[in-house]
């Protein structure tokens, strides 16, 4: 059964094209199917156009509709993306697993009564769609198949693939679509949004990324982190513990719950390596664990895992970085 | 305020999860199910919503028969009545099984909110509670940190990835709440007591009007294969002895992220 279209649900980030749908449009490039197409919808959504089409989609669908900003965004997305699959019933959609994305990948299967698939890592097409999963804190890998009804709807872990450009990527074509929304959909609305700003590169693209859990005892000492991750020009992260006690912000949770990291170095300081935390890590290149209990189970997919006091280890790191900087 | 929460019973996430090797799912007899700690803020939050504004929380769980255990101790907690919806061939179900009977089970009555958690323990897809907001023709507000209501709305606050975000939702709406949103209480004597004579419904996909649920292939995807994850393997473990920060210098030069 030969794939048709493919679609990428491409969500904005601060007026850009999320990095999730610049991944998911790459893997979708070679999947062999009939066409490959972004759907995009915010009021920023023409900025971008461009960039998902250099990533491969052929045709954008977009609405910049202002009240996917001062709405909830998740009920008229998932309306107006599915009036439009009912228009050009592409055989597969594609989402980032963000909150956005499984907002309306959930609502959109319910509202179409076809199937989803969470969590995805990979996926084939050939005779079927396949999609892999991890369970267990990314120990088992679970291959799924989708049945023959469409449009098959998967989201994708950020960070699943790397995205690229196409080396023969056109200028899309851009089809201007019309918002629909419900009553229902109206009374649910924004009223209020903050950004947490950082200095230095983003948790999610840094190449080095220095997080604290428990184990560093004090909200304060996130200080230290702070100044290690900017010797090191990288991005600070937590572990779930200590975000839900408030030590440090919900954008910097790594893990199921939070972001996945992919970075070259990232060191672990006071966190056990609950599997609901190493599944937003494990794709990093090297692993480093400073942790007092040497049973800690970080210390399990460490390359170098350090026994001891993480604040000691991580003062002596910052003065050695500091004096290697002169 | 008629308040329903959804609870699941999951194995105990501090024990180490397997699935079976035929039948491609989660082998539960092997870790003691519990209340899915995640909804125990879920608990928490409905019971706060009542305290403030009237009303009683309803809990709704779908499941085996022991799941009657996760939804006695949310009526512990204080909880008012609870339904099960159990039946052998819904072992296996997908997510959106999973919200049609949710919602064909929360509907037979009024409802002003449903709370979830953000995702099950065990399952964790995240999906089920939009799933469900749909099937009730409700917006989902996910990801809650923070929820208060004035009687007629609800303000919450909702985490994004970049930050925060405030929503003013009218009623009835579906409601995620995230670990932290609250610090759930502890059941009391008297609560574990008392939840013995709490009402207690269990009924089947068919007695809610649903004929054609069931797991497995009938929800349009069929587990084709579980294997083990290549492993990553643990590199050197040493003990600080004053030479820990050097060796992690070293490292990263190696990386050549320095
Ligand atoms: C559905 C669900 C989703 C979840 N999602 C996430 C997620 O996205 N991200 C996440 O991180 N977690 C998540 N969790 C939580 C996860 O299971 C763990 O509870 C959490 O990761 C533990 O954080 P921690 O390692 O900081 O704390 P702890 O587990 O308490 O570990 C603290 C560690 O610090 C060590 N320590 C103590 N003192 C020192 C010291 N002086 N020096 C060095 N080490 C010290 C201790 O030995 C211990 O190993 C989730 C859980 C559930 C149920
Ligand atoms: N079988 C179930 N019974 C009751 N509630 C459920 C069930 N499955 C999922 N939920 C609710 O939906 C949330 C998200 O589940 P999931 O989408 O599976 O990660 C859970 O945390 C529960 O609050």
């Amino acid at each position: 059964m030969a794939l048709g279209s493919v679609w990428v649900f491409a969500e904005l980030n601060q007026g850009r094209a999320a990095s999730g749908a610049l991944e998911l449009l790459t893997r979708a490039r070679s999947l062999g199917a009939a066409a490959v197409e972004a759907v995009c919808f915010g009021p920023e959504a023409a900025d971008a156009v461009a960039e998902l089409g250099r990533h491969g989609a052929t045709t954008v669908h977009l609405c910049a509709d202002r009240a996917f900003a001062e709405l909830l965004f998740g009920g008229p997305a998932a309306d107006t993306l599915a009036a439009l699959v009912a228009e050009h019933r592409p055989d597969l959609v594609l989402f980032a697993a963000t909150h956005a994305g499984r907002d309306v990948a959930g609502r959109l299967a319910a509202k179409l009564d076809v199937p989803v698939i969470a969590n995805g890592l990979d996926i084939e097409a050939g005779d079927a769609i396949t999609v892999t999963t991890a369970i267990f804190g990314a120990t088992q890998v679970v291959r799924t198949e989708f049945g023959a009804r469409r449009p098959a709807l998967a989201l994708f872990r950020p960070k699943s693939f790397a995205a690229a450009e196409a080396p023969d990527a056109i200028s899309p074509r851009v089809v201007e679509v019309q918002a629909v929304i419900r009553d229902c959909h109206r009374r649910a609305t924004v009223v209020g949004r903050s950004v947490e700003t950082a200095a230095g590169p983003k948790l999610e693209d840094a190449e080095v990324v220095v997080s604290g859990g428990r184990g560093l005892q004090d909200p304060s000492n996130f200080e230290l982190l702070r100044e290690v991750a900017t010797l090191l020009h990288g991005a600070v992260g937590a572990s779930r513990a200590v975000v839900d006690a408030g030590w440090a912000p919900y954008s910097l949770q790594v893990g199921q719950t939070g972001k996945t990291v992919k970075p070259t170095v990232y060191i672990a300081c006071g966190i056990s390596g609950a599997m609901q935390h190493t599944v937003g890590m494990r794709g990093a290149q090297k692993i480093v664990a400073i942790n007092k209990d040497p049973q800690a189970p970080i210390f399990k997919l460490a390359d170098l895992g350090i026994v001891g006091d993480a604040l000691t280890v991580l003062r002596q790191l910052r003065d050695e970085l500091r004096s290697r900087q002169g | 305020m008629n308040v329903v929460v959804c609870v699941k019973l999951v194995p105990d996430p501090d024990s180490v999860g397997q699935l079976d090797a035929t039948t491609h799912r989660l082998r539960r007899d092997l870790a003691e199910p519990v209340l899915d700690p995640g909804d125990e803020f879920g608990v928490e939050a409905g019971l706060r919503l009542v305290e403030a504004h009237g009303g009683e929380v309803r809990v709704v769980s779908m499941g085996p028969e022991r799941a009657l255990d996760a939804i006695r101790k949310a009526l512990a907690m204080g909880a008012a009545r609870g339904v099960l919806v159990t039946d052998d061939g819904l072992g296996g179900s997908d997510a959106l099984t999973t919200a049609k009977v949710l919602a064909a089970a929360i509907g037979r009555e009024p409802f002003d909110v449903v709370i979830t958690a953000t995702e099950s323990t065990d399952g964790y897809t995240g999906i089920v509670p939009q799933a469900l907001a749909e099937l009730l023709g409700v917006p989902a507000v996910t990801f809650a940190s923070g929820v208060v209501s004035d009687g007629t709305a609800l303000t919450v606050t909702r985490q994004t990835e970049s930050g925060s975000e405030t929503i003013l939702a009218g009623l009835p709406c579906v409601v995620s709440v995230t670990a932290g949103v609250n610090e759930p209480r502890y059941p009391s004597l008297r609560g574990i007591m008392g939840a013995k004579s709490k009402p207690m419904d269990r009924c089947t996909p068919v007695e809610l009007g649903l004929e054609a649920v069931g797991g497995g292939a009938a929800a349009g995807q069929t587990v084709v294969s579980v294997t083990a994850a290549d492993e990553r393997r643990a590199g050197e473990v040493v003990t600080d002895d004053g030479d820990g920060a050097h060796r992690i210098v070293l490292l990263l030069a190696g990386a050549r992220v320095i």
